[in-house]
């Protein structure tokens, strides 16, 4: 598990410098980011592709099932029409004798009746064996004619029964015969055919209710429409399309039809006929509940998905710029560590120096001063003055060296914190003797404005020079040559003591001002840490007081720090 | 001038400086032994009470503020100067814990290094009274 996680987000190395990059940061940003949507998104995913399959499958399913009921409902009122119809022709061939049907009186009279008891007849004839029309009852004048080599008449002769396809025949209007064969005892066989209405299958049709945007009609086998369609042409026009395999039981299947269109069709083949009924429903129209469906969940997926995004990114750049500050923090307490680490060695460096010079320089002065006190008890002699002078200019020398040794002294016990009564102005003085030389060389003028009767200030006598030193060293490295630098001290009121530095050189620009008390921020480039006001800054809060900076760019800047008169800590 | 009643020890290892400023005093009408270590300094108490002793902290073998805790003990009646060339904070605020009289740094000021030794002596006097 850790190898995954360290292989995604990389090394986390322990060296906090590596993390200082800006990209180092955003890298792994984008990775969290990735990761975060991944996991949340991956179940999101799976979960929409899921419903909607389900979903799909589901809308499928309850459109075909009511097609295929539908279609097996309307297919059963055609059978049942047709078997009546047969059923009343093949009763009349039986009750009745060839010569009693040959009289067209008697015919016209069954005729009559047949109608009257069953709809969709339109007439009524009787046909010899040898196909030729015997007797007619109906609108038409068919008496004579022969139909011996129809194949309707072939197939009745051969099968007993028979319903043809939607034809126009000699009437040219659609229609449909129903003929029965029968033989009589004496071996005579004869035809009896009637002719049906199709706008009986339009009705059967129009009572499936369809609807503004159904089409349901009967093909025949070879894909001759035996009623209109409402899309695919009128009776008698061919099919543009190949029907799917069709049954006695109704089957449901998806296709394409001629205009292109993906379409729902059901279909069931009409019993002894040679035609089926079809249903046609269109997949746009059938589906528009579930497109509107799947808008709604493609909607709510994608709002999600922009949510997760938005929610994950700010969730991570919270993390990123929290992990970035604490980063930042924990190089800021390295570096100023090892920033102390520093100081910390060079005070020992300076003890130890001090203590080596020190000794022999005892020996010096004591040995220096003998001489000085032999030659005191001589008498005049010619070079005595001589003598004198050059022991004056050891013993000078060697109170130089002292002095020395004893600021370097000085610079150590600063490591050393301790809270004691301190004249502020004297430490300014003592601050400034470290820079005094470096000003005289550069042409710096240090004008001293130092209240007289200053109280003691109970505080830490290192940092309080660090303090000055640092503003100091800051305020020279702003002149490039000859410059003024003036020291202030006041007593602001009972509870602080106010000391200002003011410089008459390069200033700050309003952005320097504004990052000056961060962390590493210079513009010495090489030669600064970035840390000097920093500390400055966090020493003077630690010790109850306060600094400002008004600065103008090459005009100059005035630091103006209060402390308190007793510190808070040391 | 002062008489020589003055019993005055000094001890420091770098000789060349102790015995020139034990030279110096003399000339000063301030006679002063020297020790060059710690040990050395413990006999010369032994053998004669000093009163005042001035003792350099840095030294080899037993250091300066031993001899004088030990000194302290078995004397407390001798006044110690001690004498520093490092300054450092910790070893002079000991120091005066430990009962020391004057805590003074290298390269010594002779005129402040008498004036020392006089008020030493005026407060081992006001001691005994």
């Amino acid at each position: 598990m850790r190898h995954v996680f360290s292989t995604f987000f990389g090394n986390t190395k322990s060296d906090p410098k590596d993390f200082a990059s800006p990209e180092c940061y955003d890298v792994l940003r984008r990775k969290i980011v990735l990761l975060m949507a991944l996991v949340t998104l991956l179940p999101l995913l799976s979960l929409a592709g899921i419903n909607y399959y389900e979903h799909q499958v589901a809308m499928t399913s309850e459109i075909q099932n009511p097609l295929r009921v539908l279609v097996g409902k309307a297919k059963h009122s055609f059978e049942l029409f047709l078997a009546e119809r047969t059923s009343a022709v093949s009763f009349i061939a039986s009750a009745y004798s060839f010569e009693e049907l040959s009289d067209d009186a008697n015919l016209q009279r069954i005729f009559h009746v047949m109608r009257r008891e069953f709809t969709g007849f339109v007439d009524l004839g009787l046909i010899d064996a040898n196909g030729n029309q015997i007797s007619y009852a109906g609108p038409y004048d068919l008496v004579g004619r022969n139909y011996a080599e129809q194949a309707w008449f072939q197939r009745v002769q051969f099968k007993g029964t028979y319903i043809s396809d939607v034809f126009l025949g000699f009437r040219k209007y659609p229609h449909v015969i129903v003929a029965v064969r029968h033989t009589a005892e004496n071996g005579e066989s004869w035809v009896l055919r009637a002719t049906l209405d199709t706008m009986h299958f339009d009705r059967i049709i129009a009572a499936m209710g369809l609807g503004a945007d159904g089409d349901a009609f009967l093909v025949s086998r070879d894909g001759v429409l035996q009623t209109d369609s409402r899309r695919y042409g009128k009776v008698l026009d061919k099919l543009g399309f190949e029907l799917p395999s069709t049954g006695f039981e109704t089957n449901v299947d998806s296709t394409l039809d001629s205009d292109g269109q993906s379409i729902f069709i059901a279909s069931a083949l009409i019993a002894d006929t040679d035609f089926a009924l079809v249903d046609v429903k269109l997949k746009p129209t059938a589906f528009s509940t579930w497109y509107t469906v799947r808008i709604d969940l493609l909607f709510i997926f994608l709002t999600g998905v922009i949510l997760i995004f938005l929610a994950v990114s700010r969730v991570t750049s919270v993390l990123i710029a929290r992990l970035q500050e604490s980063d930042r923090q924990r190089l800021g307490a390295i570096h100023q560590m090892e920033h102390s680490q520093k100081l910390s060695s060079i005070g020992r460096l300076a003890a130890g120096v001090a203590h080596e010079i020190n000794n022999p320089l005892a020996i010096i002065n004591e040995k220096t001063g003998l001489m000085r006190d032999i030659l005191n008890l001589q008498p005049d002699f010619p070079a005595k003055d001589k003598f004198s002078k050059q022991i004056d200019a050891v013993l000078h020398s060697v109170d130089r060296c002292r002095s020395i040794t004893h600021r370097m002294l000085s610079f150590a016990k600063r490591m050393d914190v301790k809270i004691e009564k301190l004249d502020l102005n004297a430490v300014l003085l003592e601050t400034l003797g470290f820079l005094e030389r470096e000003a005289q060389y550069r042409n710096i003028t240090l004008k001293k404005e130092l209240a007289e009767n200053l109280p003691l200030m109970a505080t830490d006598h290192g940092q309080i020079q660090q303090v000055f030193l640092n503003i100091l060293n800051n305020a020279l490295a702003a002149i490039a040559k000859e410059g003024t630098i003036v020291l202030r001290s006041w007593i602001e009121n009972d509870k602080f003591i106010g000391v200002s530095v003011e410089d008459n050189g390069c200033g700050m620009s309003e952005e320097t001002r504004n990052h000056i008390f961060e962390p590493f921020y210079t513009t010495k480039k090489e030669e600064g840490t970035g840390l000097g006001m920093s500390i400055t800054y966090g020493i003077v809060k630690r010790l109850g007081g306060d600094l400002k900076i008004h600065s103008k760019l090459n005009a100059g800047t005035t630091v103006t720090i209060l402390l308190p008169r007793t510190s808070l800590e040391g | 001038m002062e008489t020589s009643d003055w019993n005055i020890l000094l001890v420091d290892d770098e000789v060349e400086f102790i015995s020139t400023l034990a030279e110096r005093l003399e000339l000063r009408g301030l006679p002063a032994r020297v020790a060059y270590d710690g040990e050395a300094a413990l006999k010369a108490v032994a053998d004669n009470e000093p009163e005042i002793m001035v003792l350099d902290i840095m030294m080899p073998g037993i250091k300066g503020l031993e001899v004088l805790q030990r000194i302290k003990e078995e004397h407390p009646k001798i006044q110690v100067i001690l004498l520093t060339g490092q300054g450092k904070t910790r070893d002079g605020i000991d120091g005066m814990r430990f009962g020391a009289f004057a805590y003074l740094m290298k390269p010594l000021d002779l005129e402040e290094l008498i004036r020392t030794l006089h008020e030493a002596r005026q407060g081992r006097q006001e001691d005994r009274k």
